[in-house]
């Protein structure tokens, strides 16, 4: 039986005046993967991402991102993803409790459907009976572990992280990879850009873009074995230089 | 619904949270209308003369004895000649030099005219106009209670009869500080959702584009309208300004300005990169103007020709005028129907503009 796919990218270009970004990407993403998206700076990958979030319409090409087509039913598509980055967390003026209720309303969740799977993931980070506490007391650790909960509050299809993990000791990345885990049994498919090599190890299935264009997408392990290379740090160092 | 309800209620939060933007809020209008109302005042009041009496008698002892009781002046020195007269300038002291022409009161009493000269230190024009314009009113009134030849001209201050310069500056303040409260916050409210990031988020949530501007706009406008309630308190019960148009109109025209600023700060914000060039722009671009320009300090009847010129692309120019009409002299929508298009036909310009940029800014 073939999987669901929530993601599907046929022939994606975009231009900029004569500047190709993206250039005839073609992947797709199955339900409940997690899916890595790599490159060095300026390969594309915020373009591409920004494409499959809705924010910015591909110039030619199909995308589709939870059944929906991204240029003509973007608000659809919105509905249904979660998104984080390493850029923003959380409004730090506001508690993690205020924060929350927030984003729970904007993805129109129902007040008794909020609370309830407010308290169970704030629960499972110990962060409960602190959810009145200002988010802008928080280690950089915490708060990020606490804007990928925000992010699956709603429980999107699909949740888009944008280097998640920048600045962040190595514990709490362990950590929170075992929140992205978490998320992934729960049927929530996980798309994540990323410059840590050994993150992409954990990754089900990655692609390397580079100069705008897909050069490689497999599993960790079949890309090391394609270019011979030991560890996927090598792979991203053959490809990209 | 809900989705602009619960953004609007995040940007209160904001707002309280920050101590820095509650003192801009609510304690600067306060401030402002306090400083200009009892320290910045227009008004002249014991300014220093020197005397030269050429004739020493009867009338010019009594004329002397009425600019003294006046209160506008006080007798710096009497000087016995002309040459003195440049001292009395240099040193500083004196603004103004009065004149009495030899047998004054001979020539007064016998052929009903005689001559006194006023001479102004005028390196300061309006101080100097205003004293001349206070003896000048004197002598007149001298001239009515003594005899009555010829046309005495009769001189009024019409609106503000005793001249008190805060009614002039009530208008300007107003503008300003809905200037300040309206386009500088909402301009750095929104820079800064831009610069920390979250921008981008809520653009990426089910928010259309209109409610996260609207709903960054709506405290603005409930402060706006706070704001100017009590500047008019203060004013009527502190200061005894009248509001002798309807109050309903004053209200409205307060929104539509409020609103034009707001549009103003969106446009700034779709400009500046971070907050620190947007409170520069407000300030240097908004402010300024305002003070300088809008007929708030300085008449624009005053100014050369390109700064008149200028002056009409000032939005607190018009508001000003619209303010004055309806306050001090209780004019109707009909007196001020041309200046309130002009505040829509902004509002559409800036607004027009900031969809235009904003857009621009989401294509790519």
């Amino acid at each position: 039986m073939e999987k669901e796919k929530v993601i599907i990218v046929k022939d994606l270009v975009k231009k900029f005046g004569n500047f190709i970004a993206n250039d005839h990407l073609n992947f797709h993403v199955d339900k409940g993967e997690i899916f890595g998206f790599l490159g060095a700076n300026g390969a594309g990958k915020t373009t591409a991402m920004r494409i499959l979030c809705g924010l910015s319409k591909p110039s030619s090409g199909l995308v589709e991102v939870a059944g929906f087509n991204v240029k003509t039913n973007a608000e659809d598509v919105k509905k249904r993803i979660g998104y984080m980055s390493q850029k923003f967390s959380l409004f730090e003026d506001l508690t993690i409790w205020e924060n929350m209720r927030f984003f729970s309303t904007v993805y129109g969740m129902s007040r008794s459907n909020f609370k309830a799977r407010g308290q169970l993931l704030l629960q499972k980070l110990n962060l409960f009976d602190e959810r009145n506490r200002l988010v802008s007391t928080l280690s950089l650790g915490w708060k990020q572990k606490l804007a990928f909960t925000v992010a699956i509050l709603h429980e999107p299809s699909i949740v888009f992280l944008d280097e998640p993990t920048g600045g962040v000791d190595p514990i709490t990345r362990r950590q929170f990879w075992e929140m992205i885990y978490e998320a992934a049994d729960d049927g929530i498919t996980v798309f994540v850009t990323t410059h840590y090599m050994d993150e992409a190890e954990y990754c089900n299935r990655v692609t390397i873009m580079v100069d705008g264009r897909i050069d490689a997408l497999d599993t960790p392990s079949e890309l090391k074995k394609q270019f011979k290379a030991e560890s996927m740090n090598e792979v991203f160092l053959s490809l990209a230089r | 619904m809900n989705r602009f309800i619960a953004f609007v209620k995040k940007e209160f939060l904001h707002i309280f949270r920050d101590y820095r933007t509650m003192m801009i809020l609510f304690i600067m209008p306060i401030a402002q209308i306090l400083i200009f109302g009892f320290a910045i005042t227009t008004e002249i009041q014991n300014a220093s003369i020197a005397i030269l009496d050429k004739s020493k008698d009867e009338v010019t002892r009594e004329l002397t004895q009425k600019l003294l009781a006046s209160g506008y002046f006080s007798a710096d020195q009497y000087l016995s000649s002309e040459s003195e007269i440049e001292s009395a300038f240099k040193q500083g002291r004196a603004k103004m030099v009065i004149v009495y022409e030899s047998n004054f009161g001979n020539n007064y009493e016998k052929i009903g005219a005689s001559n006194i000269q006023l001479i102004c230190d005028a390196s300061d024009p309006n101080t100097a106009r205003i004293l001349s314009q206070y003896a000048e009113g004197i002598f007149a009134s001298y001239n009515r209670t003594n005899q009555a030849i010829g046309i005495i001209p009769e001189v009024r201050m019409f609106y503000n009869e005793n001249l008190d310069g805060f009614y002039m500056s009530i208008p300007g303040i107003m503008a300003m500080i809905l200037m300040l409260v309206s386009a500088m916050m909402t301009s750095i409210s929104i820079t800064r959702e831009k610069e920390f990031g979250s921008m981008e988020v809520l653009l990426i949530s089910p928010l259309r584009p209109l409610q996260i501007i609207l709903g960054k706009v709506t405290p603005y406008i409930l402060m706006a309208v706070i704001n100017t309630i009590s500047i008019l308190a203060l004013g009527y019960w502190v200061f005894g300004v009248p509001v002798k148009g309807s109050l309903a109109l004053l209200l409205f025209e307060c929104i539509l300005f409020t609103i034009l600023a707001l549009s103003l700060g969106i446009l700034i914000s779709t400009v500046a990169k971070n907050q620190m060039v947007a409170m520069f722009v407000s300030m240097f671009a908004l402010m300024l103007p305002v003070i300088l320009l809008s007929g708030f300090i300085f008449p624009i009847d005053n100014m050369p020709v390109i700064l008149q010129w200028i002056s009409n692309i000032i939005p607190p120019k018009w508001f000003i005028i619209i303010v004055k009409t309806i306050m001090l002299k209780g004019g109707g929508l009909e007196y001020i129907w041309k200046e309130t298009l002009i505040l829509i036909a902004f509002i559409v310009v800036f607004v027009g503009l900031s969809v235009k940029k904003f857009n621009i800014r989401l294509q790519d």
